[in-house]
């Protein structure tokens, strides 16, 4: 029996959205900015889908650009950003220390093209505060970007006050909420930023199908030009059946937010509650901060982490050791180390992120595995 | 049995893998990741190069085993990078090879492998591993392909490591290797074989050894066997005993490294006759059986991996050592070095040369 516990990586697809694909796939084939009626069935499509999306977020769908995902909707925002404000003398960026590659990278790439960074620190929690974030602006600020939840633990950020911080000092304000839409309700009204990214296949909809969301009024610099597509703020013909897929797993989404959020936590808590419990040395981390429902985050002291993945994998059991996209390096994860664990914590901990298929099942069948796989590799060391 | 394979994304290891697989056991690929990997951040060479990466994983997927990449960075720094420079510094020329095999492969390797409670960790070395069905105990025999052997550089496994030793085309050529690939379709059946090492790509190991070591530059003297200076050098890191090029020296006859002077940062060079010894002291032996021999030993010993094991007698000594002596001399014994004693092909052990006489 296999068990999926990475759907911060990402999620399997929702059988809604397979069939709303599949049919998109054989019945609209048009392009979504030809004139015909074929091209028109393609547009309505991407329309009914940019309503969909929009939904989710409390947003009008005229604020949402589609992307090809949260990498290039983070890169939009920066960029785009950078690319306006530039010029005007504000070349200062505000990241938080434990911001997705995605961020973080680009915020480096601006940097090495002259622009000023500062890295804002994250507490031992795993939050980052208004406060880190005021202390950090200046005067020349001209974009503040702080993620929503933290991919590898789950924490969920200020961002109403952070946002609010920004405001103050009348800096744009930018959210990466790839792993909040679709798990907890987010609203860009109530949150008060002004660019906000997000992608379908976090929660179960496809890959290649992302969204930054800009609130009306704000200006930024596309990223890739051409057709008009997008109202000019993103060329290149629509993905029209990933887009579609985005917005049926938008729409399941909302429809199952509030029951999935309680069932989820239920089963999180009691997984990490177990291990807790029936493993000694385990540390669970950003466990005291407000969490999304789906994720924990825990160290098993004397194992390395990696060794326990490949354990558990050949088991049936699918983990991970923090963002699938950090693999290939041999950095330990930047995420934990900004809370200022130790490296030892930092070398052994595992994250386990539920989803719509887990079962009390899947939970029971991992309690029941990971004490024997811990111990045989505490041996070793 | 559940085996797990050392793959390198070379085609040794790929149809190592293949033949288990077609043999019947649960393979699970695992190549080892020892410096980061982000593009443009190479820290070392291009040893086990995200290319490498690629086609062992490419490989374990065409043969539908899993495959994951760990993360040894620390103990191969440890065991193999930091011994590599010390070495050189020492005056000695090493073999990181040797280490990383017993150090890293059937250590670190092993105990991951012996974690998924498996049975055995395979590598695609050429070598053999059997039993000894009176005393019980494993023996390490050189590969079936002379030109190919790499017994060689497994000359320090325990009894232990070589009971979970697997080495899979250890009783064929590298012809049938590369035969066997193409048969199965497998894209690496002609990658070139790899020959530097695998962390200094660019076969510039003094220059390596300066970066590691922090500007390490000790210059000093070039003597004659008579100790007349004959010039400059630039550091004993830049030599080996046995070298003839790169000295720098403007004298007429053919002169070679004879002998490297750590303490004193001196090159003494020589003609060709002055490199031959007879006698050669070896320390940290290894003795495959698990035991020293306590009568003198006759065997054929190796003193590099390019050379034709000759005739000697060894005599184990106290603490690990062991004295060599030939029957007919040897040219360029270099501390540093392994030493490797064989009976016929079966390796009864080795150890690391110490000095010559």
């Amino acid at each position: 029996m296999a068990v999926y516990l990475d759907h911060n990586a990402t999620t399997p697809l929702a059988p809604e959205v397979v069939e709303a694909m599949t049919a998109a796939l054989r019945d609209v084939f048009g392009n979504a900015s030809s004139v015909h009626r074929p091209g028109q069935r393609a547009r309505a499509a991407v329309d009914d889908a940019r309503a969909a999306v929009a939904a989710l977020i409390g947003a009008d769908p005229g604020e949402v650009v589609f992307t090809s995902g949260g990498t290039e909707a983070d890169n939009f925002a920066l960029r785009g950003v950078a690319d306006v404000l530039g010029p005007s003398g504000r070349t200062h960026l505000v990241v938080s220390a434990f911001e997705h590659e995605a961020v973080l990278q680009t915020a480096r790439s601006l940097q090495k093209r002259g622009w000023d960074l500062t890295l804002v620190p994250v507490d031992a929690s795993g939050v980052v505060s208004a406060q880190a974030v005021r202390a950090a602006v200046r005067a020349d600020t001209a974009l503040v970007s702080v993620m929503h939840a933290n991919n590898e633990i789950g924490t969920i950020q200020p961002i109403v006050e952070i946002a609010a911080a920004a405001h103050e000092r009348g800096i744009l304000m930018h959210t990466d909420a790839v792993q909040t839409v679709g798990k907890i309700p987010v609203e860009v009204g109530t949150l008060g930023v002004d660019l906000l990214s997000l992608t379908a296949h976090k929660f179960h909809g496809p890959k290649g199908a992302g969204a930054l969301w800009m609130r009306k009024g704000v200006k930024l610099a596309p990223l890739l030009t051409g057709g008009r597509q997008e109202r000019s703020r993103r060329a290149g013909t629509e993905n029209v059946p990933a887009i579609v897929g985005f917005g049926a797993a938008a729409r399941l989404a909302a429809g199952r937010l509030a029951t999935e959020g309680v069932r989820q936590a239920a089963l999180r808590d009691r997984l990490e509650g177990g291990i807790l419990e029936g493993i000694p040395h385990t540390t669970a981390h950003g466990a005291t901060a407000p969490r999304v429902p789906n994720t924990t985050n825990i160290s098993f002291e004397g194992v390395e982490a990696e060794a326990l993945l490949i354990a558990l994998d050949l088991e049936g059991i699918a983990v991970s050791t923090g963002s699938a996209c950090s693999s290939g390096t041999l950095e330990p994860s930047h995420v934990l180390r900004a809370m200022g664990l130790s490296a030892h914590r930092v070398q052994s901990a595992l994250r386990f992120s539920l989803g719509q298929g887990t079962t009390p099942a899947d939970i029971d069948r991992v309690l029941a595995v990971l004490p024997t796989l811990v111990e045989r590799l505490r041996n070793l060391g | 049995m559940r085996i797990v394979v050392a793959m390198s994304g070379g085609v040794d290891s790929t149809v190592a893998a293949a033949l288990l697989v077609e043999q019947g056991h649960e393979v699970v690929g695992v190549s080892m990741q020892v410096y980061d990997q982000r593009e443009g951040e190479v820290r070392f060479g291009s040893c086990c190069t995200l290319d490498d990466l690629h086609d062992a994983r490419r490989a374990a997927s065409v043969l539908g085993i899993p495959h994951y990449i760990v993360n040894f960075e620390r103990p191969f720094e440890e065991q193999v990078i930091d011994d590599f420079v010390r070495e050189y510094l020492a005056g000695r020329t090493p073999i990181p090879c040797t280490h990383c095999n017993s150090g890293v492969k059937f250590a670190t390797l092993l105990d991951r492998a012996r974690g998924l409670q498996a049975d055995a960790l395979a590598t695609g070395h050429y070598a053999r591993v059997g039993r000894d069905p009176a005393t019980q105990r494993y023996v390490l025999r050189r590969g079936a392909d002379g030109t190919r052997d790499q017994a060689y550089f497994l000359f320090s496994l325990t009894q232990d490591q070589l009971a979970h030793a697997c080495f899979p085309v250890g009783d064929m050529t590298k012809v049938a290797v590369r035969a066997c690939a193409r048969d199965r379709g497998l894209r690496v059946a002609n990658k070139p074989d790899s020959h530097e090492i695998c962390f200094v790509p660019d076969g510039d190991y003094a220059a390596f050894v300066e970066r590691r070591a922090g500007g390490v530059q000790v210059d000093g003297t070039i003597v004659d066997t008579e100790g007349h200076t004959v010039g400059r050098h630039r550091g004993v890191h830049h030599f080996t005993v046995g070298q003839r090029k790169g000295l720098g020296l403007a004298t007429g006859g053919r002169l070679y490294v004879t002998e490297l002077r750590p303490q004193t940062q001196t090159v003494v060079v020589g003609p060709r006759s002055a490199l031959e010894r007879t006698a050669m002291r070896v320390a940290k032996v290894n003795w495959i059986s698990g035991e020293a021999p306590t009568s003198p030993v006759r065997a054929s010993v190796q003193i590099r991996h390019q050379h034709r094991a000759a005739a000697a007698r060894i005599v184990a000594g106290p603490d690990a050592t062991a004295e060599v002596t030939f029957e007919a001399p040897q040219s360029a014994i270099s501390p540093g070095q392994a030493a490797v004693f064989y009976d016929a092909d079966v390796v009864l052990g080795g150890g690391w040369i110490e000095n010559s006489a």
